[in-house]
C-alpha cells in the first residue's frame, strides 16, 4: 500500500507549464481588448461631458495663453509631462492642454500651456478657479464660444442687459432660431428642391424636342410653348418660397449675442450662427448626465459641420448601416448558393478541391484588390454600360458609372464572399446524414430534401458565416474609397424623394470618417475626441449588427435543438 | 411479447412480392458485397434478414429503395422487382419508386420540425397541401404507428422533444404516411430500451395486416418473435431462407444452426 501510494505521488502533472502558457495567452488577449476598450470608451465619451471651464492667470511677462495675454478661460483637455529639451534643473516639468475656444479671436481652440507658466496657489500647485458665469456656446462656424454674456439684441430693437432675464432670453432665442432654421431648411430644401428637379426634368425634356425637332422649328412647337409655361410657373413659386426662405434667415441673423470673453475683448455673435448654449460651471450632477445625453443623441443624429470637426455623424452611421445590410443581401443568396453546388452537388474531385483551395485563398486577398477589382469591373463597366443603356440623357454627368452604394456594397459581398462559402460547406456537412436519408426515402428529390431539410438544419451555422461577413465588411475602409464613400455626402442613400432607394448616391461610412479625422482633418486638435467618439459608434454599430445576428441563430437553434444525432 | 401467428409451410407456394432475382450481385467500387442473390418475399408478411455484421444485410435492404444509389462507385448485376416491376426500370423514377416503400432507420431521425409537419413530409414534397388530407393522414399514421394517444395534444410541438421510442415510431407514423406497398427496417430497435422494443414489435405485428415488411435486425429473438420468413445471410451470400420456425427449431444449414444457436456471430 505505501509502496503504491508512492508511485501515485510521484507522477508529476508534466503538461502544467503549458497551461500556464495557454492562460497567459488568453490574458494578453482580454488585457489587449479591455484596453483597447478602456481607450476607446474614456476618450470617445468624455467629449460629451460638460468639463469645468477654469481661469487661468499666467506669470507676469509669459505669452503662452491666446492672444499672447496673461488671462483666459479654458477646459483641462490633457495634462502630461514633458521632457524639456534643454537641460533645467528639474528636468522634469508638466504642460497642461486647455480649451479655450474661440477660434475666430484666437486662431486657434487649444492652447499649450507649460505647467510652471501659470499662477500658483499657496501650496505651489497651478491655480485654477472656476470661471463662474461663464457661457458655453456651439456655433455652427469657429467651433464652440466661451465667455460671458453681457446683452442680446433682438431684430425689434429690444436690448437685454439684466442677467437673470438674459439668460431666459438667450434660451428661448436659441430655440426660436432653432425653429426658424427648421423652417426654411424644409422649404429650401424640400420645397425648392421638388421645384428643381421638376425644372430639371422640363430642361431635359427641352433638350430632347429641340434634338428631335431642330432648333427652329422647336421654338413654335406647341410642346416647347406648354413646357416654356411650366418653367415659368415654376420659377414664380420658386421665386416665393426664395423670398419666404430669406426673411427667416435675415430674421436668424439679426439676432445677436454680446459675449465678453476672459481676454478682455467683446464679441457680437449672431444667432444664426448659435445651436446650443450652456453654463458649464452652474450645471448640477443630473444636469450634466442629462446634457451628456442630450450630447450623445446629437452627435449621433446630426449632420457633421466644420470639415467633420464639429456636428454629428448620422450620415455616416446610417450609410454604413445601408452599405452593409446591402452587402448581407447580396453576399448571402451568393455564397450560399455557391457553397450547396460545391457540398451538394459538384463530383467531389480534383477540380472541387482545387475551387475549395481557391475560395479560402481569395479571403486572404488585400481588401484594395477588391476595391480596385470594384472599380475597374463595377463601376466603370457594368456601371458605364448601365449609364449608356438607361441614363444615356444625363451623359457625360455620370449616374451609375461612378462610385455609389450599390457598388460598394458589391464590392464588399465579393470580399466576404468566401466567408459565407466556407461556413455554409462546413454547416451542411454538419447536418446528419440520417436527417438526408430520411427525407430522401420519404420520396423527395435531392433539391426538395437541400430546400426543407438540410438548409433549415443548418441555417445557424450559415448565418454564423454571415456574422463573420458582416463584422469584416461594416469596418473595412480601403476598397470603399475606390468604389464610393466620400467624405461629406450631400445626401443619404435613402430617403423620401422618389425612387426612396438612391443606390447610385455616394456615401459615408464610419470607417472612412475615422482615417479622414485623424488623418485629413485641418484642426487634428479638435478632430482627436470625435476620432474616439466615431470608432466607438462603429464598435457599437457592429456588435448591434452582430447580435441582432446572433439572436436569429439562437432562436434557430432552440428550434433545431435535440439529442436525436 | 406476442408471439405472431406463424406459417409453418416451407414450400414456396406463396405469390412472390419483392423479388431479388437473376443472381443479384452488388458492389461498392470494387469490393463485391453481395454474391448472386435470389429470394422471394411475400406480399403482407415479415421477412427478417439476419446474420452477422458485414454480412450484407443491410446492403440489401438499401437496394430495395435504391438508398445506395448515393453512394459514388456502387454496381450491381440482377434485378429487383416489385410487384413486378423492376426497380431498375429506367422509365421509373427513383423518387416514386421510394414513394412506394417507407423506410425507417437503426438510429430515429425525426426533422427538426413539428410532430404534425414531420408526417405530412411526403405529402408536402408530393405537392398535397390540403388542410382536411394532412389531418386525416396525420391520424390515421399517429393511429397506425400506436403514437396517436399519446401525441394528440401536442401535434405542433417539436418532434424533438419526444422520448427515443416515441421518436423511432414517429419515424414509423412517417414511414406509412404515404400509403407505401412496402416498409423497409433496418434495426429498428437497436437504439431502443426494452420496453420501447416491445411497442414496435407489437406495431410491426399491426403493421403487416396491410403492408409488406422486411426487417433487418441482430437481434434472433426479434427476429423470431416478429418475422413469419427469415434469411440468414453470411459474407454477402445467402445461406437459408425458410419460414422462421423452421430456421430457428430446424436449420438445414450448419452455419445456420452456429448462428441462430448463438455459436458464432
Amino acid at each position: 500500500m505505501p509502496k503504491s501510494q508512492h508511485s501515485f505521488t510521484s507522477i508529476r502533472p508534466k503538461g502544467e507549464a503549458l497551461v500556464w502558457f495557454t492562460g497567459m495567452g488568453l490574458s494578453v488577449g482580454i488585457l489587449l481588448i479591455i484596453g483597447l476598450l478602456g481607450i476607446i470608451l474614456k476618450n470617445g465619451l468624455s467629449m460629451f461631458w460638460p468639463d469645468t471651464i477654469y481661469e487661468v492667470q499666467l506669470v507676469e511677462g509669459s505669452t503662452a495663453g491666446p492672444r499672447n495675454g496673461q488671462n483666459f478661460a479654458g477646459a483641462i483637455a490633457l495634462e502630461r509631462h514633458k521632457r524639456l529639451q534643454e537641460a533645467t534643473n528639474a528636468g522634469l516639468t508638466s504642460e497642461f492642454q486647455f480649451f479655450a475656444g474661440n477660434k475666430d479671436a484666437y486662431g486657434q481652440m487649444y492652447h499649450y500651456v507649460d505647467a510652471d507658466q501659470i499662477v500658483t496657489d499657496a501650496t505651489g500647485e497651478p491655480l485654477f478657479t472656476p470661471a463662474s458665469g461663464i457661457l458655453q456656446l456651439e456655433r455652427i462656424e469657429f467651433g464652440d464660444a466661451l465667455g460671458f454674456p453681457l446683452e442680446i439684441q433682438l431684430a425689434d430693437g429690444t436690448t437685454i442687459t439684466e442677467p437673470e432675464a438674459l439668460k431666459a432670453a438667450l434660451f428661448k432665442t436659441i430655440e426660436e432660431s432653432n425653429e426658424r432654421l427648421e423652417t426654411y431648411t424644409k422649404i429650401e430644401k424640400k420645397q425648392i428642391g421638388r421645384i428643381n428637379s421638376k425644372m430639371e426634368s422640363i430642361r431635359l425634356e427641352q433638350r430632347a424636342l429641340r434634338e428631335e425637332l431642330g432648333e427652329a422649328a422647336a421654338e413654335t412647337s406647341p410642346q416647347i410653348q406648354e413646357l416654356n409655361e411650366q418653367q415659368a410657373a415654376l420659377q414664380a413659386q420658386y421665386t416665393e418660397l426664395a423670398a419666404e426662405a430669406r426673411e427667416l434667415r435675415e430674421r436668424r441673423h439679426q439676432d445677436s449675442l454680446l459675449l465678453r470673453l476672459a481676454t478682455g475683448e467683446e464679441r457680437r455673435i449672431s444667432f444664426e450662427n448659435i445651436t446650443q448654449a450652456h453654463f458649464p460651471n452652474e450645471m448640477s450632477l443630473p444636469g450634466k448626465v442629462g446634457f451628456f445625453l442630450k450630447q450623445i443623441w446629437r452627435f449621433m443624429s446630426e449632420a457633421p459641420r466644420e470639415a467633420n470637426t464639429e456636428g454629428g455623424i448620422f450620415p455616416a452611421i446610417f450609410g454604413t448601416f445601408v452599405m452593409t445590410l446591402l452587402m448581407s443581401l447580396a453576399v448571402m443568396p451568393f455564397g450560399v448558393v455557391a457553397a450547396i453546388y460545391l457540398r451538394e452537388y459538384a463530383t467531389q474531385g480534383v477540380i472541387v478541391r482545387a475551387v475549395r483551395i481557391s475560395v479560402n485563398n481569395l479571403a486572404g486577398v488585400p481588401s484594395i484588390v477588391y476595391g480596385v477589382f470594384g472599380l475597374g469591373f463595377f463601376v466603370y463597366v457594368l456601371g458605364g454600360s448601365i449609364d449608356e443603356l438607361f441614363f444615356s440623357h444625363k451623359l457625360p454627368t455620370a449616374t451609375f458609372g461612378t462610385g455609389g452604394v450599390l457598388w460598394a456594397s458589391l464590392t464588399l459581398a465579393l470580399m466576404t464572399v468566401p466567408v459565407v462559402i466556407v461556413a455554409t460547406e462546413e454547416a451542411l456537412s454538419a447536418v446528419p446524414r440520417g436527417m438526408r436519408e430520411a427525407a430522401l426515402a420519404c420520396g423527395a428529390s435531392k433539391w426538395q430534401a437541400i430546400q426543407r431539410i438540410v438548409l433549415p438544419a443548418s441555417a445557424p451555422g450559415i448565418l454564423t458565416g454571415l456574422i463573420l461577413a458582416m463584422a469584416r465588411g461594416a469596418g473595412e475602409v480601403a476598397p470603399l474609397m475606390l468604389v464610393g464613400v466620400v467624405k461629406l455626402a450631400p445626401s443619404l442613400p435613402l430617403d423620401g424623394e422618389f425612387p426612396f432607394v438612391h443606390l447610385d448616391r455616394k456615401f459615408m461610412h464610419l470607417g472612412f470618417h475615422i482615417y479622414d479625422l485623424a488623418f485629413q482633418s485641418p484642426d487634428s486638435d479638435a478632430a482627436k475626441p470625435m476620432v474616439f467618439a466615431t470608432t466607438l459608434l462603429l464598435i457599437v454599430l457592429v456588435i448591434v449588427l452582430n447580435l441582432s445576428a446572433i439572436t436569429i441563430r439562437n432562436h434557430l437553434r432552440k428550434k433545431y435543438k435535440g439529442d436525436t444525432f | 411479447m406476442i408471439q405472431a401467428p406463424k406459417t409453418t409451410d416451407s414450400r414456396e407456394d406463396f405469390e412472390p412480392f419483392i423479388q431479388i432475382k437473376d443472381n443479384y450481385n452488388f458492389w461498392y467500387g470494387s469490393t463485391q458485397v453481395l454474391f448472386d442473390l435470389n429470394l422471394d418475399i411475400p406480399e403482407k408478411q415479415v421477412t427478417a434478414f439476419i446474420g452477422p455484421s458485414g454480412c450484407g444485410k443491410s446492403t440489401l435492404l438499401r437496394s430495395i429503395n435504391r438508398m445506395n444509389d448515393l453512394i459514388e462507385g456502387i454496381q450491381h448485376t440482377g434485378d429487383i422487382t416489385i410487384g413486378d416491376q423492376s426497380i431498375y426500370d429506367p422509365s421509373l423514377e427513383v423518387i416514386s419508386l421510394r414513394k412506394r416503400i417507407g423506410m425507417v432507420f437503426q438510429k430515429y431521425n425525426p426533422f427538426p420540425k413539428s410532430i404534425y409537419e414531420n408526417i405530412v413530409f411526403s405529402l408536402r414534397i408530393a405537392g398535397r397541401n390540403k388542410k382536411s388530407e394532412l389531418d386525416e393522414v396525420v391520424e390515421r399514421s399517429l393511429r397506425g404507428a400506436a403514437l396517436w394517444d399519446e401525441v394528440k395534444d401536442r401535434l405542433h410541438e417539436s418532434a424533438l422533444s419526444m422520448s427515443g421510442g416515441q421518436m423511432q415510431r414517429l419515424c414509423i407514423a412517417r414511414a406509412i404516411a404515404n400509403n407505401p406497398e412496402v416498409i423497409l427496417m433496418d434495426e429498428p430497435c437497436s437504439a431502443l430500451d426494452p420496453i420501447a422494443t416491445g411497442k414496435v414489435e407489437e406495431l410491426i405485428h399491426e403493421l403487416k395486416k396491410d403492408y409488406t415488411i422486411v426487417i433487418v435486425t441482430h437481434n434472433m429473438q426479434q427476429a423470431a418473435r416478429v418475422s413469419d420468413r427469415t434469411a440468414f445471410f453470411y459474407l454477402g451470400k445467402l445461406i437459408e431462407y425458410d419460414v422462421t420456425d423452421n430456421i430457428f427449431m430446424k436449420p438445414k444449414n450448419d452455419q445456420t444452426e452456429a448462428y441462430v444457436s448463438g455459436r458464432f456471430g
